[in-house]
């Protein structure tokens, strides 16, 4: 698994132009490629310029939220008082997304010059790498790769750390991180302050995705304009996505293509469609915190922050996960319930006790011990669950509950009515 | 400068409070308490209960009152669907872990968990009885703190009081989701000098004080306002009785004094209040024997003694004696213009301060009015008036226990217990404790502080300004005192720091007399 396939006719390679040449992992083969020509061009610049560029080719947040990158830098404070930090969110835990465990894995130093150039762009003199602790790959090749660069005297005054998390999921929502990179326990925090005003040991702090800084080099060397040209609909949604496909289709992996490209393509043709004789049923289309899409609306979705929306789910951290018609939804839905009450950090009363509640309203539905009243029972413990949190870990656990319901209610009603087989869960 | 205020309305009432309020104590001064669990004004803000959510008009969500400060024009709804439903949802999820062995738990009657879902919480559960609820077995944290995890709500209040407050950071939330609990080091105890605040600031059953394990039932004990008399710094706190014995000392808030806590040494020192070897009635010598007698008896022999008295008296304190006691004492000497001369002597001990509060510590002086005594003349040269007391005409002891007296005049012992070297005296006067008499201590910054009877006198035993303001009438000094409030009026007349300062104006939070504070 893992090792990239030839890119598609239909694919955009930006980010993963080099996926597969290990050349392209050394700093020399990364400079021959071009490399680090773009940070040279960001530090003549002024970093208000530098920020607005990235603003102007409509940039967003790659690991989930879609916040627009270069409104984000504009938060940190114009004038310096504090020290300023960069925390670079290489955590991708996620279920179902495994695009930035690529770009460290074969483009290691586009992360590092793209973290170069956000640190310059906010005045930052440290950057935090956090890098997801099962990782081991990717974190020998990110250490390589700084060393390298280092070496090479690429950074200037700019410190860059890679720090390994300890595998808890929770700590890649970026206040926990925060809280992880100090030595607590990662631990989401109340929101405000936002980090643009205490972050990272309360001083101000910007955080962004890899695949989010990865894309900055490009925008400097090739230019605003092109970037936001890189557009199939919403012009809101501009530039490439690396969406990482999994689950019942032919050829899974990670696809980079234009924002706005078809989600049916993506399925049918890049990826082979579905196994023989198999039809589509069902897709997550952001990673597992994002609602189910039916049939329908997988084949009528278009993958951009928008268009995904517009279907009822959401672009998120570009996370596909395909299932066909073998798939047993609620079955799949309580492998998720299962996940979020496993990794849930305690805190927030609803997500400590509602996300290991739901798992077994859906164990016992499974088990062919459900009762008729637990379908409204998981809705309303999904609603309780929305919106009433520290962070988004208990919405992402209902999310899937309440869509699922909504779109497949007729498998659990099966299980409920004795119409299906019971399925032990252990 | 006062604050800027900032107007807004809850539950449809306006309110005006400094800006940078919390929603939640904004709402207090509105008369609304929005139901809370991790949120404690001691504490810094955690926001994690989520049992605060309150509807705010223009917001899309619903926001914690505890970490979301006020606005100009806000207008927050406590009672809207929204809350209620959100609330009644935390309520739910809070119970289904939690045993309902209310029975049997010491938090029962006191206890939020339950408050508020009576409040406002389900009738019924819709978690099935086919689930199991997260069984722990019970811990022991330290010397006097037990934890059941089973009825931990994960409030944190606890973990912040010890990394916070205490600084002293034993306790934390170990592993993760449902399966979460309070962990205490492993190499460490719950022992700090200031732990036990923790089943104080614990809103359900899980720590306890193993102290008041199973002793009572909340809904049996009366709470009575006084002052501890553990050491100088006169610590607010509330006597718990229970069919008129003291079962239990918490603290009662003051800002001024010890914010929301009381350290160990005090929540444990009350037993001596329950004592049951008391005098119970005056003692008179007569054949080198001490009878029972009442009480005009008893003022007879001292106002004789006192009559013919000899130029020299000593007067023997308790700085653990109230303000009017000792005023009255003096004045028996002094209206009478006889010459004295009066001291006290201090328990010294260990001191033990609470990082995260200033000024306040467990002081080193162990008494709870060493500084109303000096402020009523009274000396600290103790071995000095020992000394005087061999030749001195009449040594008064007003409730000093261990009293080497040896004296050649009279020995008058007013005191709760009778120890055996004051077997010796001419006369023994029976007065009340702490815990069975209204007074008032001054602490070592010269706060005055009232403190409220809990309980009766044990027999015959009266307060010591009771006693004193008697025998002071008896000698022809003026009109006795009907209460403590009036034994109180005559010292703030009298004594120059204490002018101005009336029961009434003390209330239940003292006032600092007019004394130069000690650096």
């Amino acid at each position: 698994m893992g090792f990239p396939h030839k890119p598609h006719a239909r694919e955009t390679v930006l980010l993963s132009r080099y996926f597969g040449e290990a050349d392209a992992r050394t700093y020399k083969g990364w400079v021959k490629r071009g490399g680090y020509a773009a940070l040279e061009q960001a530090r003549a610049m002024e970093p208000a310029r530098v920020i607005d560029i990235v603003k102007e080719s409509g940039l967003r947040g790659r690991g989930g939220a879609g916040f627009p990158t270069g409104l984000k830098w504009s938060f940190m404070p114009k004038e310096k008082k504090k020290p300023h930090y960069l925390c670079v969110n290489a955590d991708e835990s996620e279920p179902g997304t495994f695009k930035d465990r690529e770009i460290m894995r074969w483009t290691p130093h586009a992360l590092l010059e793209g973290t170069a150039i956000a640190a310059h762009a906010i005045q930052a003199e440290v950057a935090y790498i956090y890098i997801r602790g099962e990782f081991t790959e990717p974190l020998a090749i990110m250490e390589k790769a700084l060393t390298d660069a280092r070496a090479a005297g690429v950074f200037g005054d700019l410190k860059i750390h890679l720090h390994r998390g300890a595998g808890a999921y929770i700590c890649g929502e970026e206040t926990a991180l925060m809280n992880s990179i100090e030595g607590k326990r990662g631990n989401p925090r109340i929101k405000p302050p936002f980090p643009a005003a205490a972050g990272v040991f309360g001083m101000p702090t910007t955080i962004n995705n890899v695949e989010t800084l990865a894309a900055v080099p490009p925008i400097l060397t090739k230019g605003a304009a092109w970037y936001k040209g890189l557009s199939l609909a919403s012009p809101k949604s501009t530039g490439t996505k690396l969406f990482s496909v999994c689950g019942h289709v032919q050829q899974p992996g990670n696809y980079e293509v234009t924002m706005g490209f078809p989600l049916k393509d993506l399925v049918y043709e890049l990826c082979g469609g579905m196994r023989a004789g198999r039809t589509l049923k069902a897709c997550i289309p952001g990673g597992s915190s994002v609602p189910i899409l039916n049939r329908e609306e997988t084949e009528a979705c278009l993958l951009d922050y928008e268009g995904v929306v517009e279907r009822g789910s959401m672009l998120g951290s570009g996370g596909v996960i395909v299932f066909d018609d073998s798939a047993d939804m609620v079955y799949q839905i309580m492998r998720l319930a299962r996940f979020y009450a496993h990794e849930s950090c305690a805190q927030c009363t609803q997500c400590r006790e509602g996300t290991a509640w739901t798992t077994k309203v859906l164990e016992r539905i499974l088990a062919g011990q459900g009762k008729p009243a637990d379908l409204d029972l998981l809705l309303d413990l999904s609603e309780n669950m929305t919106g009433k949190t520290i962070c988004v870990l208990s919405d992402s656990c209902a999310a899937p509950v309440v869509s699922g319901i909504k779109k497949f209610r007729n498998e659990f009603e099966d299980y409920l009515a004795g119409r299906r087989k019971p399925v032990m869960v252990a | 400068m006062p604050d800027e205020l900032v107007n807004l309305t809850i539950d449809g009432v306006p309110v005006g409070v400094p800006k940078g309020t919390l929603v939640i104590e904004a709402a207090k001064q509105a008369g609304v308490l929005v139901p809370h669990y991790c949120y404690h004004p001691g504490l810094p803000v955690a926001g994690v209960c989520r049992m605060c959510l309150v509807d705010i008009e223009k917001q899309p969500k619903l926001a914690i009152a505890c970490a979301t400060q006020v606005a100009e024009g806000m207008v927050v709804k406590t009672q809207s669907p929204a809350a209620k439903s959100a609330r009644t949802g935390v309520l739910e999820f809070l119970l289904i872990n939690h045993p309902l062995d209310c029975p049997i738990c010491d938090q029962a009657g006191e206890c939020e968990l339950q408050d508020f879902t009576f409040q406002e919480g389900r009738a019924g559960t819709r978690y099935s009885p086919d689930y199991p609820k997260r069984f722990n077995p019970v811990e022991d944290f330290g010397p006097d703190v037990l934890y059941v995890p089973n009825r931990c709500i994960l409030c944190t209040r606890c973990v912040r009081f010890m990394e916070d407050v205490a600084q002293e950071p034993v306790l934390n939330v170990s592993e993760r989701g449902d399966r979460a609990y309070i962990g205490v080091h492993p190499e460490a105890r719950l022992d700090h000098p200031w732990a036990g605040n923790v089943v104080d600031l614990c809103p359900v059953g899980s720590l306890l004080s193993k102290d008041f394990l199973h002793k009572a039932r909340a809904w049996e004990l009366d709470k009575t306002a006084s002052v501890c008399t553990g050491c100088s710094q006169g610590c607010n706190v509330t006597l718990d009785t229970r069919e008129n014995v003291v079962v239990r000392v918490r603290p009662r808030p003051n800002l001024e004094v010890n914010r929301y806590f009381i350290c160990d040494h005090g929540r444990m020192n009350y037993r001596w209040m329950n004592r049951g070897d008391r005098i119970e009635a005056p003692l008179v010598k007569r054949g080198g024997e001490l009878h029972a007698t009442d009480w005009p008896d008893a003022f007879e022999r001292v106002t004789t003694v006192l009559r013919g008295a000899g130029p020299r008296i000593v007067a023997l304190v308790s700085p653990r004696a109230s303000t009017e006691a000792l005023f009255f004492a003096r004045e028996l000497f002094r209206a009478g213009g006889l010459e004295w001369t009066g001291a006290f002597q201090v328990v010294m001990g260990e001191e033990a301060p609470l990082a995260g509060v200033p000024d306040l510590a467990l002081r080193a002086e162990r008494a709870p009015n060493a500084r109303g005594a000096e402020l009523l003349g009274y000396g600290r040269e103790y071995a000095a008036a020992l000394a005087a007391a061999e030749s001195a005409a009449v040594v008064l002891v007003l409730d000093e226990p261990d009293v080497p007296v040896r004296t050649a005049g009279t020995l008058i012992y007013a005191g709760t217990v009778l120890p055996e070297r004051a077997r010796d005296a001419d006369v023994v006067l029976p007065i009340a404790n702490v815990a069975e008499e209204d007074g008032s201590f001054v602490n070592r910054d010269g706060r005055v502080q009232r403190y409220a009877q809990a309980k009766p006198a044990p027999g015959m035993a009266r307060p010591g300004w009771w006693v004193f303001s008697e025998l002071s009438a008896a000698l022809g000094q003026g009109e006795p005192v009907a209460s403590a409030a009036e034994a109180f009026a005559r010292a703030a007349q009298a004594v120059e720091p204490l002018r101005g300062l009336s029961y009434e104006r003390l209330g239940f939070t003292g006032k600092p007399a007019a004394v130069a504070v000690p650096a």
